[in-house]
This record gives C-alpha cells, structure tokens and sequence, in this order.
C-alpha cells in the first residue's frame, strides 16, 4: 500500500540541481512528481519517478546521498474543504504528518496528495476506515 | 621597568650556574618521584648524576604532549595531591586533554611571573588591568590575575565573552592596560567603533595579546585601532601557563624568557638535534623550579628561533622570536587550541555521524571561525528523511563541539563527492588565515 518516493540530499549550491536532474535524464528517468525543501545549507529533493530501481542505481553511481522513503499516496476530493476533511481525521487519530505535497497527475476525478507520516501504517487504516482510497506504487507511478 | 631587577639582570654566568643547580635537583627529584621519568631515563641509558654541564642535557629523552596523555590526568605529578592547590587543563574529551597542577610555591613563582611580564609592558601599582583572557580551566585567566594582583595593579576579571558589556566597562572604569588575545582585542576595537565608541579616546595605554600567534601586521592594527602599545607574552601550561616569555616595551622585539625557572632549546623536529640561536626550530622547555608538574625536554611543538644579542632594556635574559607556526596539525581557534583528531572523536561518538570531514578555518573580521562539513552518512538518512533530522544532527555536533574543546564551530552538511578529494590526514584541515 505504500508508495517509494526518492529522497536526494544535496547541497545548496548553484548548479546542483541541474547536475541531478541531467543524472535522470540520461538514464531515461521521468520524474512524476517533486518537492524541494530548503533550509539554508542544504536541500532535500523527494520525488516520485516511474523506475525507482533505476533511480536509485544512477544515483548511487553517481555519488549522491539519497534514500527510498515509504509515503502514503491518497485520493483527495478536488473540492475546498478536500484536504482540511482528510487532515481532520489524521488529527483525531493521532497520526502526525511530517511533510505532505501534491502529485501532479490526477486520478480520475480526484485529486491525489502524498504525505509521509510518523506511523504510516496505522494512517493507511484510519484513512480507509473512513471510505478515503490509499494508492498503491504500482497504480500510482503509472497514472 | 623590571620587576625583578636581580633576577632578571643576573650576568650570563652567574644565572647558567643558577641553572646548572636547580637542573641537577630538578632531574634528581623527577627521577624518583615521577614513574614516567624514572622508565623514561633508565630506557634511555642516563642517570640523574649525568647532568654535569648544562650541556649535558641533551643526552636526556624528550617529553611529548602524547607522554602527558598516556598519564592522564594525575600521573606526571611529582607531589601528592595534598600538596596541589591549583588544576588547569586543556580542551579535550577525555583522556585527551592535558591537565597540569600547581603547589602553593608554583602559584608564587607563576605569579611573580605574571608580574615581571606586566612590569615588561610598564604597569605599576596604579594601572588598572581589563583582564579579558577566559576565566576557568584555561590558565590564561587566572594568572594574568594573580600576576597584576602580585603587582598591586587593580584588576577587572572581565574574563571572554559579552563584548558589548566589555566596552562599557572600558568607558566607566576607564582600564589603562589589557590582556587578551590579539583576534580579540581587534574584535573590541570594531565592536566599540561600531557602537559609535572613540576606542582611541579611552585611557587604555599598553595591551599584552598572546595564545595565539599573531603578526607585526596585527600588531600595527591593533595600536591604531585602540591607540596603545601592543606587546607580546607567551607560554603554555605544560610549562607554567602565560609567563613564559614576555616583551619589553623598550625592545619590542623578541620575548625575554624567564630562564631562572625555564630552560629553553631550539630543536631540528624531525632529528631532535639541538640547533645553535638564530636557527628556526621547534621550542623545547625543562622546568626547574616547578614543584607539582615539572617537565624535562617538553616538546612544544612551537617553532621560533632565539636572539642572545642584548637587549636595550637591560635584562640579560635571553629572548624568543614571536611564534608563527607548528610543527603538528594543531590549530588555535580564538586562542582555544585544537587537534582535528579531537573533533574526529567527537564526530566518532555521535550515533549516525561517519568521521568523513573537513574543517575550514578562516577569519571573519577579527575572529577566527571553523566549519567542520561532514558528509551525510547513509544510515541517518536511510533511517528519516526529515530535515529536521538532519538539523538535528547538526546541533548536535555545533553543541559536543562547543561542550567539550570551547569552540564555537559552524556545522554544514555536505555531500558525499564534496570530500571525496580530500582522503588522508594533511587535507582534512583548510586553513584561510592570513594573519
């Protein structure tokens, strides 16, 4: 049910992004989805590709620090109130949300957020125990 | 002005027998009473008894700061810890730092030290001394203290740090001297012309800056920024602690060593030869009038070379160019100083830290700053990829840094490739400074 997101470390350094993402391209790599967080030394870049072994091989090659994260991938009604809902039941069950973005591609009707929780499994079952759907890796990188 | 006009004016052969004397009781005592010196002299072949010249003491083994670790902390003293009155020591994680202990007559002698050296710089009585050497383990504090009290100078125990507090106090209480270090005192100057302060204007007349190596450069800097004479003192706690040496305001040139209680040589450091004055070389000192922790041949690491020319200011004692460089990987970090093995070690007892590192050291204005970059191991990032994991991280290695060794350091988290060139002992350090 979860979902491998890439998490690179770099350095807060002009051209280090251009140097990763040019890694991605020449292996063929297409980037689905992406956030950047900054502090001001570094940054870390997560993303969701559509081959996480190969990712993660480049990369390695390559010499950068990265690590496949578990994120949880959910369908979010694209309505106001879509993502407050999803973040009231989380609170209620005392599951705490690290970091959240939102993936680029929609599915179906819906939009489709990613969260990285504390205590991702015990989410997922909160979450769909209240009727939200959790989407798997497999569905996910080939929306 | 000397404080100790015998002592300090002794003809040449009159202080050589002096320390020919208190040589031979010196090695006599350490030979029985310190386990390392009694292994240390049968290993090398020399008995006490073979001291029958001053000359002869070259034939006896050398003391390094390695020999004071493997004693940590108490085994080099030569008393019972009756008789200690005083510790002091270095920076360091256990076992790493070097401790040195002090008799009533050892705090005398170092104090009466202290007071020849601020006699040197022309204080009496009636100055007042801002005393902005750190306060604490550190002997810096303590005895440019005890040296002005012995004088009868007043003394403000300022200690390091609060510099906006420190420059009131150089306002109100109007101080006619300080002491502290040279990076330091260039800090005050720009922190006071910054607050709007006429840093000329204040009734500071003589500065004495030492524990760390500064240049004549700096020495003109600091006279013109704080409108006095700017002297220079060394020493070392291993051997005393400041006092050591110290420059005269007549001579300004080289620091007369107090050769009635040290005796000083200039060594080759790769052969241990002893090198005639005028060659550069690394300083080697042997105590002979410490009781607690007296040292035969202690290699400092310092290199500087030595002047037996007279000098103006009437002392016959001999002197000591200023010290600008090491002959080991050790650094001085605002006057703190630093082995890059230490911060290994700390890196090394983090949990999730790797000791893949570099330390950039530079200065910033006046003071000196250290970046250590150490490289994201993959365990902690393997585990959260968090940022706030990897802050985390780095407070915690700006706060061990800071608790053990008294450095402020920078932390930055850096990528592998950024410290793979730099594999193997001589280019872990970067240091920026040009002082």
């Amino acid at each position: 049910m979860k979902v491998e997101q890439i998490s690179i470390f770099l350095e807060n350094r002009p051209g280090g992004l251009e140097q990763v993402t040019g890694i991605l391209k020449d292996a063929g790599i297409n980037i689905r989805t992406l956030t950047l967080a900054d502090t001001s030394d570094f940054g870390i870049l997560r993303m969701i590709v559509n081959d996480v072994e190969t990712t993660s091989r480049v990369l390695k090659e390559n010499g950068y620090r990265f690590s496949r994260t578990n994120v949880v991938a959910v369908e979010v009604p694209d309505c106001p109130g879509g993502l407050h809902g999803i973040l009231a039941i989380l609170a209620g069950s005392g599951v705490n949300v690290e970091y959240l973005y939102a993936f680029v591609e929609r599915s179906g009707e819906n939009a489709v957020m990613i969260f990285r929780f504390d205590a991702p499994d015990k989410a997922i079952e909160v979450l769909r125990q209240n009727g939200l759907t959790v989407l798997p890796g497999s569905k996910l990188y080939g929306l | 002005m000397i404080y100790n006009e015998e002592f300090e004016t002794l003809p040449r052969e009159v202080l050589e027998a002096l320390q020919l004397k208190r040589l031979k009781q010196v090695v006599q005592r350490v030979y029985h009473t310190v386990g390392f010196y009694g292994k240390a002299f049968d290993q090398a072949g020399v008995t006490p008894d073979d001291i029958k010249t001053l000359d002869d003491l070259k034939r006896f083994p050398f003391t390094t700061k390695q020999d004071l670790r493997d004693n940590y902390p108490f085994g080099m003293f030569a008393v019972p810890m009756s008789s200690v009155v005083r510790l002091h020591a270095s920076s360091g994680t256990t076992g790493r730092s070097t401790v040195v202990g002090y008799t009533k007559r050892d705090i005398d002698t170092w104090s009466e030290l202290m007071a020849r050296c601020f006699v040197a710089a022309g204080l009496t009585k009636n100055d007042i001394l801002h005393n902005a050497y750190g306060y604490g383990l550190f002997t810096g504090g303590l005895g440019a203290h005890y040296g002005a009290e012995k004088l009868g100078a007043s003394v403000i125990p300022m200690s390091g740090g609060n510099t906006k507090r420190q420059i009131m106090i150089l306002q109100d209480f109007g101080p006619t001297a300080i002491c502290c270090t040279p990076s330091y005192a260039l800090n005050l100057a720009e922190q006071g012309k910054a607050m709007g302060v006429d840093m000329r204007s204040l009734k500071l007349r003589v500065g004495i800056f030492g524990a760390e190596p500064w240049s004549e450069k700096m020495r003109e800097e600091i006279e013109n920024a704080l409108g006095i004479t700017a002297l220079n003192i060394f020493g070392l706690s291993e051997i005393m602690g400041p006092g050591v040496s110290m420059e005269c305001l007549e001579g300004r040139h080289g620091m007369h060593i107090f050769e009635d209680h040290f005796l000083v040589e200039t060594i080759n450091p790769e052969t241990g030869e002893v090198l005639p004055p005028g060659e550069e070389g690394e300083l080697v000192f042997t105590t002979i009038t410490k009781e607690a922790f007296p040292l035969i041949r202690y290699r400092t690491r310092d290199i500087s070379r030595l002047f037996t020319e007279p000098c103006r200011c009437g002392r016959t004692l001999h002197r000591m160019d200023r010290v600008m460089g090491r002959s080991d990987d050790m650094l001085i970090i605002r006057g703190v100083n630093v082995f890059p093995s230490q911060i290994e070690a700390i890196l090394l007892a983090i949990d999730g830290v790797e000791p893949h590192y570099r330390l950039i050291v530079d200065r910033a204005g006046n003071l000196d700053t250290i970046e250590i970059q150490v490289e994201v191991g993959e365990q902690i990032f393997a585990n959260a990829d968090e940022v706030k994991v990897l802050q985390n991280m780095e407070r915690r290695i700006v706060k061990d840094i800071k608790d053990y060794l008294g450095v402020s350091a920078k932390v930055k988290l850096v990528e592998p490739k950024t410290l793979q060139r730099f594999e193997g002992k001589a280019s872990r350090v970067l240091d920026k400074r040009r002082i």
